[in-house]
């Protein structure tokens, strides 16, 4: 080898900040190589990508629509993952809210009140929270890797909502389509940009931004968490206490999940249909590492994720390529920042000259 | 139900079981040396995209195999590089390896998704096929039900019979030692990763070239995700690997049954059965935290860098 990594005394601050930025321009230069490969002009699939779709007041507010739940997610996420509590079930967190929340607005049908939206915020709320209850307890009281369950749940939930879509919630006027009936102006989210989708819904997400700072840079349980994701046998000497801290995370990323779920139904869709997200809470576990499980560093990444969807989304129309691209360069950029964070606590030295 | 209904029903539940006994199999060779790599679902759907691509258009069923333990070795050698090389977290390593491959997979299958391919058909042994109750139960399965079956007792002999499942043992107990007697740590630990991930592979091809013969967007289905359940309920034993498989082959195939029996449940409940059960037995495996911690491998999911231990 030509390299050789060497730890460093220290890890390094500077690459902490550096190695996002790294990533993204491997990112970045391995699209243009796949770009090349699929025989399209780099330079016209790279307009197509990143800039074509948000040239325009609409598309800026398309971003904001698709950045919001990743952030939103990501943020509750980075609450468990600082612990080492690995909730992964975050997209069918987002489902159950949404179901919880769609159960509302379907139950208020003919109501027209101010209370069914913040009705079905709480519904959503709860509703992610009781699905990320489930990991968390069996967590807590039989050892069972919240990982897997909390996985495996993600499935759960898709199927229960392709239940209530296809049978009882069926929309009666829909022709057979699986999906509820259209929510009423009562259960909408208002528009906050004109000309654009973009809907209340983003205020949540800078709410919950401000919380989790506050919680992450003040409380004092947010520093016994961080304690125990970084040395749990410290933590338990201590006296931090372990069960709170899966608690805590899990539910966290529960309730975020849950909300995103509400914001979708009562957002952009409108009603309870299949599917309801393309894979927000996967993606923002990769939100919530590019953005170092920062609550500033998650809002950038979110904005960097969306504009991804958006990418694959124009690159299916206007290059005929399969939209499910994105989902490629969101793996890549994942992997390529796991792979420059080597660098925060090793430096590359060169093996020739040196005695290896 | 009569004796054809109960051995059509354990024929399909062997053959449920076997893309899980390959990938399951696979995982418990690399949790053995002592790396964790979730990226199981990942592997596994390219795989069985690269399997039907190579099989639909080379006409080579066999070579769609091949391809697809190809597949999942390249997948595993990019969560080696990562993991291994450069001593990235396996957690999050292995979930973007599995985010990756679903994409990966969609963008490869977009052209082949109404692509119909004969598939691998199961063997006929003249005279033993014939055999009534016994030729359709042992007799009857396409050669890749046997190849996995065959794995077992090959790995079983490799892990404990064999000098280099000891030391790849030893390397998952503790690398550190390993190191210091002079065993190249990363070196097998990267053999390991390679291992599982054409393991993986050959399990999403059997679903793709033998179990359905079609490609269908995400048609794993969390499969990667139960391999890895079975490992944690098989306290990293294979012949409960096996066991485990079978039995979730069996939750699998009893979905189907169970409406045929005249029992009026929606469908999507039914297909929650597979993931359900998944976490009742890891319920029912952790409550002893204590078989856990014995038999996990004791480095699993640790970095390990010569200079830093």
């Amino acid at each position: 080898m030509l390299f050789k990594l060497q730890p460093r005394p220290q890890p390094s601050q500077r690459m902490v900040w550096l190695s996002p930025l790294l990533a993204i321009a491997l990112m970045l230069l391995v699209g243009m190589v796949i770009f090349t490969l699929l025989g399209q002009s780099p330079i016209k699939a790279f307009h197509a990508f990143f800039i074509e779709p948000i040239n325009d007041m609409y598309g800026l507010g398309e971003l904001l629509i698709k950045a919001s739940p990743l952030a939103l997610i990501a943020l509750g996420l980075s609450v468990g993952f600082r612990a080492n509590v690995w909730n992964i079930g975050a997209e069918g967190q987002l489902t159950i809210g949404a179901i919880a929340a769609g159960g509302v607005a379907l139950w208020f049908y003919e109501t027209e009140s101010l209370w069914v939206l913040p009705l079905m915020l709480i519904a959503g709320a709860l509703g992610g929270m009781l699905w990320a209850a489930i990991p968390a307890l069996l967590r807590t009281r039989f050892h069972t890797s919240e990982i897997l369950v909390s996985l495996m749940l993600v499935y759960v939930a898709q199927l229960l909502l392709s239940w209530l879509v296809h049978g009882p919630w069926r929309d009666p006027d829909g022709f057979g389509f699986p999906q509820s009936r259209q929510f009423t102006e009562s259960a909408i989210l208002p528009i906050m940009l004109e000309g654009t989708r973009t809907h209340a819904g983003i205020w949540l997400t800078l709410i919950a931004l401000v919380m989790v700072f506050v919680f992450m840079r003040w409380s004092v349980v947010a520093f016994q968490m961080r304690v125990a994701g970084l040395a749990p046998r410290a933590a338990d000497y201590a006296g931090f206490n372990a069960k709170r801290t899966i608690w805590i995370g899990l539910l966290t990323g529960g309730a975020a999940a849950g909300i995103a779920g509400m914001n979708e139904i009562a957002g952009p869709i409108g009603q309870l249909s299949m599917p309801l997200s393309p894979g927000y809470g996967f993606a923002a576990i990769i939100v919530a590492f590019v953005g170092r499980l920062h609550p500033i560093g998650i809002l950038l990444a979110s904005l960097l994720m969306a504009l991804l969807y958006l990418g694959g989304e124009s690159a299916q129309m206007q290059l005929a390529l399969p939209a499910a691209v994105s989902g490629v360069f969101q793996g890549l950029l994942l992997f390529f920042l796991l792979a420059t964070d080597v660098l925060i606590h090793f430096r590359l030295t060169p093996t020739w000259g040196s005695k290896a | 139900m009569n004796a054809d209904t109960v051995i059509l029903i354990l024929v399909a539940t062997i053959t449920a079981g076997v893309p899980l006994i390959f990938s399951a199999l696979g995982e418990l060779v690399v949790e053995k040396s002592g790396v964790l790599n979730l990226g199981v679902e990942g592997m596994m759907i390219v795989g069985a995209i690269s399997g039907f691509m190579v099989a639909a258009e080379s006409g080579q069923l066999w070579l769609g195999v091949l391809a697809g333990a190809g597949a999942g070795m390249l997948m595993a050698l990019i969560f080696a590089f990562i993991t291994l090389t450069l001593m990235a977290n396996q957690v999050a390593t292995g979930l973007a390896l599995t985010i990756f491959g679903i994409g990966l997979s969609a963008y490869m299958g977009q052209a082949y998704s109404s692509v119909a391919l004969e598939g691998i058909k199961s063997l006929h042994i003249p005279l033993l096929s014939d055999l009534p109750v016994l030729g359709q139960l042992l007799f009857s399965y396409d050669p890749l039900v046997y190849l996995a079956l065959l794995l077992f007792p090959l790995l079983v002999w490799f892990l404990y019979h064999s000098r280099g499942g000891l030391v790849l043992r030893a390397i998952g107990e503790s690398p550190t030692s390993a190191h210091a007697l002079g065993y190249p740590v990363i070196r097998i630990r990267y053999l390991a990763v390679l291992f599982g991930g054409a393991m993986a592979g050959i399990g999403g091809a059997y679903l793709s070239l033998a179990y359905t013969p079609l490609w269908s967007e995400g048609m794993t289905a969390g499969r990667g995700w139960i391999a890895l359940a079975l490992v944690v309920f098989a306290t990293w034993r294979p012949g409960r690997v096996l066991l485990g498989a079978f039995l979730f082959g069996g939750v699998t195939i009893a979905q189907f049954h169970v409406q045929g029996l005249g029992v009026d449940i929606p469908s999507q409940f039914l297909s929650m059965l597979p993931y359900l059960a998944t976490i009742a037995v890891l319920v029912l495996i952790s409550r002893n935290a204590k078989t856990i911690r014995l038999n996990a491998p004791a480095s699993l999911g640790q970095a390990f860098h010569r200079e830093v231990h």
